[in-house]
């Protein structure tokens, strides 16, 4: 008896309470949108700087090694000499440009004119008679990865070559020497392009653009101006500001993600070698995580300029840095790697890239995507407990 | 002329206060650069380090274990799976565990005593294109180096050439040298650019600058009185990350303090003309916040810092030109690396005086004729 009449009312309460609940929301988010609209510095940082950042991506950067200038002086111009260097001029990762004195040859390195410079010795020849030849390799460190990939490239090709002829001469008497020849496959990027590995990175700095950078600065606004006391003495509840907060940024966000990956696919032809729905589900999630640390940012700085360097600070520059978007974390430190994988962005970059470039991999993809789905849970969270409609 | 250097001095005073009254204010610009120059310091690696990679020796033969020490002895690869069969090279290469895997043959020593060619095939991941094509030419160093001794001790009778490398201005071609310096300029820019961006939207928004416009300063005293305190603070910053550079990363420091600060003013002051001028435009602080940053994102992607200006398409490479973080970039690697004096930097002030020459008088402009 109690029950059925207790309970009659409470359902008509709690539908009611409801559809109250969903008209505030529709409210306050046909605010947002209104003001996101209306604010064209809003959309060209959602809409905008995606296409700029994908241009400079996808025809901007490159850090692939090809056609390096490499100043050749010889100093021995005998054909014993030239067929030391002749392996330069077949390589593709190399194109020698020749001198004839190490003067200019050093005044075009400092200019930056050259890579490196190959110097065979006046003495060539006749060390190499007497059985000790040798070659002098110099290359401009400053930009180190680059320095050390020609510096192997040269390396290797002149010990070719002189293997090569070795080779040849000893076999007129002995009948042939072995060698190892390298067959090298490159997996998941055949072309060896940087493209293919910058694309997939760019579609995580763009989530995260939209999802932490807009959003940080929307609460820091409304409390920076006070409206957001206008807004305590009106019946929303907190979760309605922060859903009503979520669902433009959300969108923009999917339309930037969209943007991407038709770039991606149809003008820089990465490939899409894994399943698309989980590439789809794990970028809600990204986007879920981003969102919540934006909200988390603005609630707990109040403040426009604040929000925005702390997002800068620990969403954007993280990104670059390190989650292992340019920089292989395979490389870093122990400690650094460690660091890298708290931030979600990591977790979020690899598993792009191994869905676009290498295709299904359930253990990666289950792991990837629990840990963003914590993130997700504990960062919207956190800015649920946060935002209260209090004064301090 | 007193009264015109009093009434800068007072408001570069009040900037300052106004920048550094704020206790998180003071934090938020000194404590990230501290930060972000020590994890940036070590996480700024393209060179490889403890490589992971697997073998699949299909041979078994005293030459391929002889290969494999030589690649151990580098100090750059760590093996870290033996396979025994074709298949484990996907899960080894799929699951990143290994970055390459390198298999021999069946026939591997044979075909090499034969005086034929041995195959020898390096499978590798290049979903980070630049860890492989490093890899790829390590291997190929490696390979190249073992194939001269073979001959040499298999009767190739010819002697074979040594090649003498050598590296200059960073001898073991480590990728933070090149990446530190770079980022005394960059790290800097980034907080500067804000900073100035803010200043006037700020002002505006607050219904200040109104105020600041009626005192009997002028627009150009305005200007330099609000470019001023940004200056010092990025030289601040840019001298600590230079610090940490020096004394934590030890990377040697080769040129004059003198020549690496003149490059330095010049620098800061273009961006913050640049952080002006955006500034002077935009209407609120969010604008100038979301403006100032879609200009940060492409100028510090296009200056260099993470990828050499020559490896770009000629038409960006000419939109460079109006980067200041380019020419800065530029100055200070040579200044630092190579040692080299004003005469040989000379040209990359040009740049950032024009910079600076076009946008600060437009800012000053801007004060009293953008009405919002």
């Amino acid at each position: 008896m109690r029950e059925v009449s207790v309970g009659l009312p409470q359902r008509d309460q709690s539908q009611h309470s409801f559809r109250a609940f969903v008209r505030r929301l529709f409210a306050l988010t046909r605010k947002e949108v209104r003001q996101l609209l209306r604010d064209k510095s809003n959309l060209s940082i959602g809409l905008l700087l995606p296409v700029i950042l994908m241009l400079i991506f996808g025809y901007g950067l490159s850090l692939d090694v090809k056609n390096a200038p490499i100043a050749v002086v010889m100093d021995d111009s005998s054909p014993t000499a030239m067929e030391a260097i002749v392996g330069l001029r077949l390589s593709p990762f190399l194109s020698p440009v020749m001198l004839s004195s190490m003067q200019e040859a050093e005044a075009m390195m400092l200019a930056r004119e050259v890579d490196g410079i190959v110097r065979v010795p006046s003495n060539y020849s006749r060390e190499l008679a007497a059985g000790h030849a040798s070659i002098q390799v110099i290359v401009h460190g400053a930009e180190a990865s680059r320095a050390s990939i020609i510096l192997n490239y040269v390396t290797a090709t002149l010990a070719q070559q002189g293997s090569r002829s070795a080779d040849r001469r000893g076999g007129i008497s002995e009948g042939g020497l072995g060698y190892i020849n390298l067959e090298l496959r490159l997996w998941f990027n055949e072309s060896n392009t940087s493209t293919w590995y910058l694309v997939p990175g760019l579609i995580v700095l763009i989530i995260t653009l939209a999802g932490a950078f807009l959003t940080a600065l929307v609460m820091a606004r409304e409390w920076e101006r006070g409206t957001f006391e206008a807004l305590f003495v009106s019946p929303v509840k907190p979760v309605e500001i922060l859903l009503a907060k979520i669902i433009p940024y959300f969108c923009v966000g999917i339309i930037g993600l969209t943007m991407c990956l038709v770039t991606a696919r149809f003008l820089f032809g990465v490939p899409m070698e894994g399943s698309l729905p989980i590439l789809l589900f794990a970028s809600v999630l990204y986007l879920l995580v981003a969102l919540g640390i934006g909200l988390l940012i603005s609630s707990v700085t109040k403040n426009q300029f604040m929000a925005s360097q702390v997002s800068l600070l620990v969403s954007l520059l993280p990104v670059f840095m390190l989650s292992g978007f340019m920089f292989d974390l395979r490389n870093v430190p122990m400690a650094i790697n460690i660091i890298g994988h708290l931030f979600p962005a990591t977790h979020f970059m690899s598993l792009i890239k191994t869905l676009m470039l290498a295709g299904n991999v359930w253990p990666q993809i289950i792991l990837e995507c629990s840990i963003l789905m914590a993130y997700a849970v504990l960062f919207i969270g956190l800015a649920r407990v946060v935002t209260r409609k209090r004064l301090d | 002329m007193i009264d015109f250097l009093h009434r800068i001095l007072i408001l570069c005073r009040k900037e300052l206060l106004a920048i550094l009254k704020d206790p998180s204010s003071r934090i938020v610009l000194i404590m990230p650069v501290f930060i972000q120059s020590f994890l940036f310091g070590y996480a700024a690696t393209y060179d490889l380090n403890n490589a992971p990679y697997a073998v699949l020796d299909q041979s078994r033969s005293a030459v391929s274990t002889e290969l494999i020490a030589k690649l151990e002895s580098s100090g750059v690869f760590h093996r870290v799976a033996n396979l025994s069969s074709e298949h484990e090279i996907a899960e080894a290469i799929d699951s990143g565990e290994a970055l390459l895997v390198l298999q021999f043959g069946p026939s591997f020593e044979e075909d090499l005593y034969a005086g034929k060619a041995a195959d020898l095939q390096l499978i590798l991941d290049a979903r980070n294109s630049n860890s492989a094509g490093s890899a790829a030419a390590y291997i190929n160093a490696i390979v190249a180096s073992f194939n001269q001794d073979w001959l040499r001790d298999h009767g190739g009778g010819e002697p074979a050439i040594s090649i003498e490398a050598r590296a200059w201005y960073n001898p073991n071609l480590e990728t933070r040298w090149f990446f530190m310096p770079s980022m005394i300029a960059s790290l800097a820019f980034l907080q500067t650019l804000m900073l100035t961006a803010l200043s006037v939207a700020r002002e505006r928004e607050q219904g200040t600058f109104d105020q600041l416009l009626v005192t009997p300063m002028s627009p150009t005293e305005i200007m330099i009185g609000k470019a001023v305190p940004p200056i010092m603070i990025g030289l601040v910053q840019s001298t600590i990350v230079m610090l940490v550079t020096m004394h934590w990363f030890h990377v040697p420091m080769a040129g004059s303090f003198v020549t690496l600060y003149l490059g330095l003013i010049f620098f800061m002051i273009s961006s913050v003309g640049v952080g002006l001028a955006i500034s002077a435009l935009s209407a609120n602080m969010q604008q100038a916040m979301l403006y100032a940053f879609m200009l940060i994102m492409p100028l510090m992607l296009l200056s260099g810092l993470a990828t050499p200006v020559r490896n770009m398409p000629m038409p960006i490479q000419i939109l460079t030109y109006a980067n200041p973080l380019r020419f800065a970039i530029d100055l200070i690697q040579r200044v630092y690396l190579e040692g080299v004096s004003i005469l040989t930097v000379w040209h990359d002030l040009v740049p950032l005086f024009v910079i600076a020459a076009l946008t600060l008088p437009w800012a000053a402009w801007l004060f009293r004729h953008r009405l919002v």
